[in-house]
């Protein structure tokens, strides 16, 4: 286990990440991506805490995991807001600012 | 010993992310990211985190994941075919994460001194880190506690209901969305 490591397999996680917000469509899943790829960034600062040394990977880690917290919370709003409205959460509905 | 495990926990990691973007159940996809998310913790744990590692699972695993299930269960259509996930557009989605991941994975390989070996410091207890949140971050710590605020309000205002003539029962679900978060910043 190197520090390479530990950033290809973030990378790797990120990457699926990607896949699924480019790919799904219904709001709820593509918040489970923005959180895998969240988790991805947390994993890259625990990694470099660890084989750098100091405490500031980690504090920024607590950081990012309480933002995505408040990310998930405000996005499931969304989410319901659109359910209300449409009654689908398909992301494709929400296109009305286009038009 | 500690390459085995975490060659384990990686292709953990990695094949239940790819259960969550694949996944033709929503409810499923949910589940498959808390497995991800505790193999996440164990990654933490290995890596020294060990306060992290808590928090990951009571904070993501705890808490999101079950928000989230719930994020599900109250947007589900009811009744009718189960809603189709996917749009026209995955081939492309495909080839754009490669593209990212490969990009990333030749810019790794091709640093130098990445895994030069250092002396390994000595792990981070709960202690450190709480000394120095509040003590050299602790600007960070109040306006991380403050955006928290404001995302459980937001969250409120947006989920709430407020055309006349509707049952109330509707404004109810934004309160527990921003639950979870709240006692981590009182803390």
């Amino acid at each position: 286990m190197t520090l390479s490591h530990c950033i290809l397999l973030a990378a790797a996680l990120f990457s699926v990440g990607v896949y699924g917000l480019l790919a799904r469509r219904q709001i709820v899943a593509i918040l489970l991506s923005i959180e895998l790829m969240a988790n991805a960034a947390n994993i890259v600062f625990v990694a470099f805490a660890h084989f750098r040394g100091g405490t500031l990977g980690q504090v920024f880690a607590v950081f990012s995991i309480a933002l995505t917290v408040a990310e998930v919370a405000v996005g499931l709003a969304l989410a319901m807001l659109m359910y209300r409205r449409y009654g689908d959460t398909q992301i494709g509905l929400a296109s009305e600012m286009k038009r | 010993m500690g390459a085995i495990a975490f060659g384990v926990a990686a292709a953990c990691a990695v094949l239940s992310a790819l259960a969550v973007v694949r996944s033709a159940n929503l409810v499923h996809a949910v589940l498959w990211l808390g497995v991800t998310l505790l193999t996440t913790a164990v990654l933490y744990a290995m890596l020294g985190a060990s306060f992290l590692a808590g928090v990951q699972v009571l904070l993501y695993v705890g808490g999101v994941v079950t928000l989230m299930i719930f994020g599900v269960m109250v947007t589900r259509r009811h009744g009718g075919a189960e809603p189709v996930l996917e749009n026209a557009r995955s081939g492309a989605a495909a080839i754009v994460a490669s593209v990212l991941f490969l990009s990333v994975a030749w810019a790794v390989l091709a640093t130098d001194g990445l895994d030069a070996p250092v002396t390994l410091p000595a792990p981070v207890t709960a202690a450190d880190l709480g000394r120095v949140l509040l003590r050299d971050h602790v600007l960070a710590f109040e306006t991380i506690s403050m955006l928290l605020l404001a995302a459980i309000i937001g969250a409120i205002v947006i989920a709430r209901r407020n055309d006349a003539g509707v049952s109330r029962d509707a404004t109810r679900p934004a309160a527990p969305a921003a639950a979870p978060a709240a006692p981590e910043a009182a803390e």
